[in-house]
């Protein structure tokens, strides 16, 4: 096809590198610097889009990110699909692949506008809720066409390819936008050496002076645009990012700033590239210079493919050389508009035509349009559209603004593209992200940023100031304050003058009239993506929602992927007139990030796959994988779960290391055990306060098992704290609950007991622990070791520091298996080396690496518990049956002490820590099964506790189980029934929970 | 009340519905009320609805200080479910989600619930336990529920990444089929719309600054609009502010207000049919009819007002996002933001009597106010209604706080404390 729309002029494209792409499956040619909007429109393709709710066919209205219609699915390969493109934002590359999205059988004859046309009328705003409400299968099915009929783009079906970048970065002055406004202020603070980073969504700077014919210094304004930039990016203070939207601004200055790195170029996989890179910005001072979006007037059928905004009419002409039709019309209320006009003329020939609201429009522009050729029709405004699937006509009558917006005549004017210009609305977003509610000026006819902000300037456009002169003196004085803040040295102003301005000289006027009342008259759109109309707006203050929120909520005006750029200001004028009201009473909806919408994958940056979370591996991790060892996730921790030998199932695997413990020795990896050393003169009075039990006499050498308990008086963790000096002292915790424990016992340091002596450091990483475990455990540690392992002078909860295998290591005697245990620490370094000897050493007596499940195993035989897991947060030291650990005495009291003598806490009746043997040996009742005394007649069931641990125990040669259960610990001997699943049920015992050596005696030896 | 239906539509689009009434008055408040409901989101609503409509109290006005539904109730990412762990919290959730399986044609509103079931997935051992436990209580309860494998989780939702090289690998899922999503709006409108016909005022910007005190009898309130206006009884549903409002009545409540952040993606053409809920990576997701991906993030730790949360959150969650669905990682997001939640120690709510005589508060939903709108409303109209509080109610007191007979639901409240 050829570009038929194409004419001679360009500033931005390259003729001399043709592009081709698909549209459609049409195969289509643009030239480098194209968007794919400016090729689309280049090669007069009208129709981009099928509307949301009525199907109607819609075509490009705009040049940049603003554009609310041509949203294109782009992407060659199912993985690099990406969905809702503005055509406009998107560079051309070679061999781009797009397609529309909504459109049955195809885009230009869609079934769904005939619904649109015929059943339109049925769906004014919020009509889902006036009905399908008669059943929930009702709703059901109707909710199914919605679905499908509703949503844009489609989602990739393979993960993507391509990786995302996150910088964090400081800067003194961070300027948003590099047009007039934010060069001058670049320009101003640079020679202070201050760090300063200027950003502009687009690809090249200048703004709109891009498309203009503005002049600076009395030479072309692009001129000084180009020199600006070199001198910027030559200058070891600045950085200059381009293609780097500004999406979000937070507290305290920092603004995330999305550089798109590789959207502009064809989705090739290069090492280490980023295809977008967050910049996370803290900056010390920001200007925001971020322009205006030029809004269209609201007139009937103003959605007809061809109509367009006049600025967009212009960019397309001057930057990409492509004129989207012959027969031009503007409609303006403003001066703007006649340049759209001058320059459509300019590009060859044709017509134009502007119709102006005003009656009397005194600008040179206009004179300068009539003696161009253009026709000027003042006192006129275009009312509607002739045309379906294009413009045929404009729809003109005479208007009278004064006498109360009285319409004459209507006559028809042949146009294929209709321009609008209702004004210009700064682009506040920003500005308004922390809460700051933008400012109504009637004079800019438009929302301007709120002053309030402490570390926030405006310059340009933004503040309403629309003239070059201006915009570029503001940008100076705004960089000099800014910088004088921070104590460097700035000018005041720029010594560069900027073309005399003409002005914009606008009437007020959103919604233009029509003949019919707004009911009744075509549709007036305004917000084009969601398909609001004026006549939406009106049902919803006349349906009571008069807040705008309201008004927003119930027409879905502003919720597109624009976020209302172009219909925030005429949908607030709309409603401000329907209720009687001021616009600035009306006030906006709230502007939250993100200013443009922004992948997920940037968002998320190199978080992703293996670098979602730290994985934490032991030392031994080596070991353990050449051995084939099953992991479990604990925490952020890889832990053997258990080490099968040859083709071994998980049961296989854990009877045998479990009877390896209990008959000869077995070694496990204990390393992700919390450590946390605690020193200082007042470290034993913190113990004593932190811990349920007693603290003050633990000799150096000893060791002591503590509860940790939460203020409510409910176990929160445990673990075994060894006295390694008076004022030294080494707490373990478990493996989850380390990174917590260590919080908590700051946290209770630093705001309740600053004025104890004491520090915390984590050593989790610092030690390699390494359990033996068996009654051949002593057997075999005594001969690797300098330590006199004799019982009596090595006791149990004794630990010992020593040589093992010649490397300097802590020896405790402590079990968590009952069986005789050292468990050694050793510098992690050391940690393989030890694991590794011990293994060669223990060759002759089949020492048996185990893993967590036997762990698991091992302890629930002897009733120790897993905090977490035997215990949920709502479990007390004496539901548990170890009262004995609870120190009541203390002199100071102890965390958890009031919360545990709460009478809920004290009653009898509490679910209470019990062991389990199911009346079935050969059933390991599931882990989590509800526990009833009988089973229920009817729901809900009276649920008295449930099977927190479940195992089958090769030493007892039968199952058993660890519960809660309802006054547990009286309640040994009765028999309950456990929900095993959907009607079904087992029959267990109550019983002590400590099921193998009760005495302990085999830990004693 | 102008009853909605497909018919009504058709007769007022040949008016070109100009003749559609208003869906609430904009009344002038009166000198005295039965009982003023402070708080005019979901749950005040509901709760005026129900007394109105149950307990034939229509003396009522609820007072809002911004607009309806504009706090938590428009903020949230819109799960309903009742799959709770412990019998209070269950029984209550499931009240509730008995009342969304007709609220629809209850309050003549098309609320848009959508049963189309909850996953609450396991990535660890621990979390499976945890899993067997709930749905093992959900059964006894009676409310439904079971526990899926990861490939039963696959055949749910088709694109979710089950293989074992993800981080924390889904062991499996609690499921949940009548759980789902509603538009939360259409909830606050409707009873608000239903409300306003049974004759309860409504007076929206109009905020309460104080309490009327005798002794420790509360009269009335204070506002900033209509001065005093008296009350026989007054219901407290402000979530967030609650803190402040017991503050005007003399005493403190045991609740935190913390930021909690949300976002929606872009609309894309349907991709997920159910809700997906992870705590291990932390976030979850449903997609909302007009096609938005619809994510909720975890709460931010630090407490205060402000409606908006910090970033490392929005980045975190989308990282989780694309843990749980690598090819989400094209998609654009579009907005985000944030709301104030009312935590209380064990992640349940306080409803009921307060220290002051006639002030009543219904407060500390935390994250999952939003599926108890209804059941809450309705028990809180109980309360309001008579000097019995209703046995759903009950163990929801304040004073569990002191007894110690709390509830900790942390487990199953879908966002980490």
């Amino acid at each position: 096809m050829k570009q038929v729309n194409r004419i001679a002029e360009g500033r931005l494209i390259d003729r001399d590198v043709p592009i081709t792409f698909t549209f459609n499956g049409r195969t289509l040619q643009g030239f480098r610097g194209d968007t794919l909007a400016s090729a689309l429109l280049a090669n007069g393709v009208k129709i981009v889009g099928r509307s949301f709710k009525y199907g109607r066919p819609r075509g490009i209205i705009a040049a940049g990110v603003e554009e609310p219609n041509a949203i294109l699915q782009v992407g060659a390969t199912p993985s690099t699909q990406v969905p809702n493109v503005r055509a406009t934002e998107q560079a051309l590359y070679e061999g781009l692949v797009c397609r529309t999205t909504n459109g049955w059988p195809s885009l230009e004859w869609d079934a769904m506008a005939m619904v649109g046309k015929l059943a339109g009328k049925m769906m004014p705003p919020g009509f889902y809720y006036k009905t399908m409400m008669y059943s929930q299968p009702v709703w059901h099915a109707a909710e199914r066409v919605i679905r499908k009929m509703a949503g844009l783009g489609f989602a990739p079906t393979e993960p993507d390819p391509e990786i995302y970048d996150k910088i964090n970065r400081h800067c003194d002055l961070l300027i948003i936008g590099a047009g007039p406004a934010g060069l001058a202020a670049a320009l101003t603070a640079q020679p202070s050496g201050a760090r300063i980073i200027i950003v502009d969504e687009n690809p090249t700077p200048g703004g709109w002076l891009r498309f203009s014919d503005d002049q600076v210094d009395d030479a072309p304004a692009r001129v000084w645009v180009q020199a600006t930039l070199h001198a910027l990016r030559a200058a070891a203070n600045v950085e200059v990012l381009l293609r780097s939207t500004a999406t979000g601004l937070h507290d305290g200055n920092f603004v995330t700033v999305v550089e798109r790195c590789r959207d502009h170029l064809a989705p090739t996989v290069t090492q280490g590239l980023a295809r977008q890179r967050m910049h996370r910005i803290r900056a010390r001072e920001v200007v925001l210079a971020s322009g205006a979006h030029e809004r269209p007037l609201v007139y009937a059928n103003n959605d007809v493919p061809g109509c367009m905004l006049a600025g967009a009419v212009s960019v397309y002409l001057k930057g990409y050389g492509v004129r989207p039709g012959n027969a031009l019309v503007v409609a303006t209320n403003n001066d703007a508009g006649y340049q759209a006009a001058i320059d459509w003329l300019a590009a060859g020939t044709g017509s134009a035509t502007v119709v102006d609201a005003r009656a009397a429009p005194t600008s040179s522009l206009v004179t300068r349009a009539e003696s161009a050729g253009v026709v000027v029709i003042q006192g006129a405004v275009v009312v509607d559209v002739v045309g379906g699937a294009s413009v045929k006509a404009a729809v003109v009558c005479d208007f009278d603004a004064q006498a109360d917006a009285r319409l004459g005549p209507v006559r028809k004017l042949a146009a294929d593209v209709i321009a609008s210009s209702g004004g210009y609305s700064p682009v506040v977003h920003l500005s308004a992200h922390l809460g700051h509610r933008p400012v109504w000026r009637e004079d800019v006819c438009g929302f301007v940023p709120n002053p309030d902000h402490e570390r926030l300037l405006f310059a340009g456009a933004v503040t309403g100031e629309f003239a070059l002169g201006e915009s570029l003196e503001q940008g100076a004085i705004a960089a000099h304050q800014a910088l004088s803040r921070l104590g460097f040295d700035a000018p005041k102003s720029l010594a560069i003058s900027g073309s005399e301005s003409i002005g914009f000289a606008l009437q007020a006027l959103f919604q233009v009239p029509h003949p019919l009342p707004t009911a009744k008259a075509p549709p007036q759109f305004v917000d084009y993506q969601l398909d609001v109309s004026a006549a939406a707006i009106e049902i919803a203050t006349r349906e009571g929602f008069e807040s705008v929120e309201h008004v927003k909520r119930y027409t879905a005006l502003g919720f597109g992927t624009d976020q209302g750029k172009l219909s925030n200001v005429n949908g607030v004028a709309i409603a401000a007139k329907a209720l009687g009201q001021s616009i600035k009473e009306t006030g906006t909806t709230m502007f939250r990030p993100n200013y443009t919408p922004v992948s997920f994958g940037v968002m998320a940056g190199r978080d992703v796959g293996e670098f979602f979370e730290p994985k934490r591996y032991t030392a031994m991790q080596p070991w353990h994988e050449a051995e084939g060892a099953a992991f479990e996730d604990v925490g952020q921790w890889k832990r053997p779960w258990y080490f099968p030998r040859g083709d071994e199932t998980l049961q296989a695997a854990v009877r045998r290391e479990c009877l390896a413990v209990r008959q000869r020795v077995g070694i496990l990896d204990a390393s992700t055990l919390g450590k946390i050393d605690i020193q200082g003169p007042d470290a034993r009075e913190f113990l004593n306060r932190i811990y349920t039990n007693a603290w003050l006499k633990l000799a150096p050498g000893k060791c002591r098992y503590g509860l940790m308990c939460s203020e409510d008086g409910m176990v929160m963790d445990d673990g075994v704290t060894a006295c390694l000096a008076p004022n030294h002292f080494l707490m373990t915790t478990t493996t989850g609950g380390a990174a917590r424990v260590l919080q908590w016992l700051e946290l209770w340091h630093q705001t309740e007991w600053p004025e104890l002596k004491v520090f915390f450091n984590s050593v989790t990483d610092h030690w390699a622990t390494i359990t033996l475990s068996g009654p051949e455990s002593r057997s075999l540690l005594a001969p690797l070791t300098d330590i006199d392992l004799s019982p009596t002078d090595f006791a149990f909860m004794d630990w010992r520091a020593g040589l093992v295998c010649g490397l300097p290591a802590r020896v405790f005697r402590i079990s968590f298996t009952g069986e005789l245990t050292y468990e050694i620490n050793v510098n992690a370094n050391d940690g393989l080396a030890l694991w590794q000897a011990l293994m060669a050493a223990g060759a002759e007596v089949d020492l048996t690496p185990y893993g967590t499940e036997t762990m698991h195993v091992l302890r629930a035989e002897k009733g120790f518990v897993i905090v977490g897991q035997d215990t949920d947060g709502s479990v007390t030291p004496e539901d548990l049956g170890m009262g004995w650990a609870v120190a009541k005495r203390k002199k100071f009291s102890f965390v958890g002490q009031r919360g545990m003598m709460r009478a809920d806490c004290l009653r009898s009746q509490r679910k209470q820590f019990v062991g389990l043997s199911p009346l079935n040996p050969s059933c390991v009742l599931p882990e989590g099964s509800q526990i009833v005394f009988a089973r229920p007649q009817s729901l809900p069931a009276d649920m008295v506790g449930h099977v927190t641990s479940s195992y089958d125990s090769p030493v007892l040669g039968r199952s058993f189980a660890l519960a809660l259960v309802k006054g547990g610990l009286d309640r040994h001997g009765e028999i309950v029934e456990v929900s095993v699943g959907p009607d079904r049920w087992e029959k267990a015992e109550l019983r002590s929970p400590i099921f193998y050596d009760p005495e302990g005696a085999r830990q004693h030896v | 009340m102008q009853r909605f239906s497909a018919f009504s539509l058709f007769r007022h689009a040949l008016s070109h519905h100009q003749n559609w009434q208003r869906s609430w008055r904009n009344p002038e408040p009166k000198k005295h009320y039965d009982v003023i409901i402070v708080g005019g989101g979901g749950h005040g609503l509901a709760t005026a609805y129900y007394l109105a409509k149950v307990h034939n109290v229509t003396n009522i006005a609820v007072i809002e200080k911004g607009y309806l539904g504009g706090g938590n109730t428009g903020r949230n990412t819109t799960i309903v479910r009742s799959n709770y762990l412990w019998d209070e919290a269950a029984h209550l959730y499931e009240h509730s989600l008995k009342l969304w399986e007709t609220l629809s044609t209850e309050l003549n509103y098309n609320v848009m619930f959508s049963q189309r079931g909850v996953l609450n997935l396991g990535h660890t051992l621990q979390d499976m336990r945890d899993i067997e436990r709930r749905v093992s209580a959900n059964r006894l309860n009676g409310i439904d529920g079971e526990v899926l494998d990861a490939s039963g989780v696959k055949k749910i939702v088709p694109h979710i990444d089950i293989t074992s090289a993800r981080r924390y690998p889904i062991l499996g899922a609690s499921w949940q089929p009548r759980g789902g999503v509603a538009r939360h709006d259409a909830v606050a409108w409707g009873y608000a719309r239903a409300a306003d016909a049974l004759g309860v005022d409504l007076l929206q910007a109009c905020a309460v600054t104080g309490f009327e005190l005798e002794g420790d009898q509360l009269r009335g309130v204070v506002t900033d609009r209509y001065g005093v206006i008296h009350a026989g009884r007054v219901g407290c549903v402000v979530a967030g502010n609650s803190g402040v409002l017991a503050g005007y009545g003399g005493f403190e409540l045991p609740i935190e207000s913390h930021p909690l952040q949300a976002l929606v993606s872009e609309p894309i053409k349907p991709i997920l049919n159910t809700v997906v809920m992870s705590n291990q990576v932390h976030g979850y997701v449903s997609q909302s009819d007009k096609g938005d991906l619809v994510i909720g993030a975890g709460i931010d730790s630090y407490t205060g007002y402000g409606q908006r949360g910090s970033m490392p959150v929005i980045e975190h969650t989308l990282a989780a996002m694309i843990e749980l669905f690598p090819m989400f990682s094209r998609v654009p997001m579009n907005r985000q933001w944030g709301g104030i939640v009312d935590t209380t120690p064990d992640a349940c709510p306080i409803i009921g009597k307060t220290p002051v005589e006639n002030l009543y508060f219904n407060c500390g939903w935390g994250t999952g106010g939003f599926k108890a709108t209804p059941g809450s409303g309705h028990v809180f109209a109980d309360c309001l209604a008579s000097d019995e509080i209703p046995a759903l109610a009950k163990p929801f007191a304040l004073d569990r706080f002191y007894s110690g007979a709390l509830i900790d639901e942390h487990g199953a409240a879908g966002v980490a404390h």
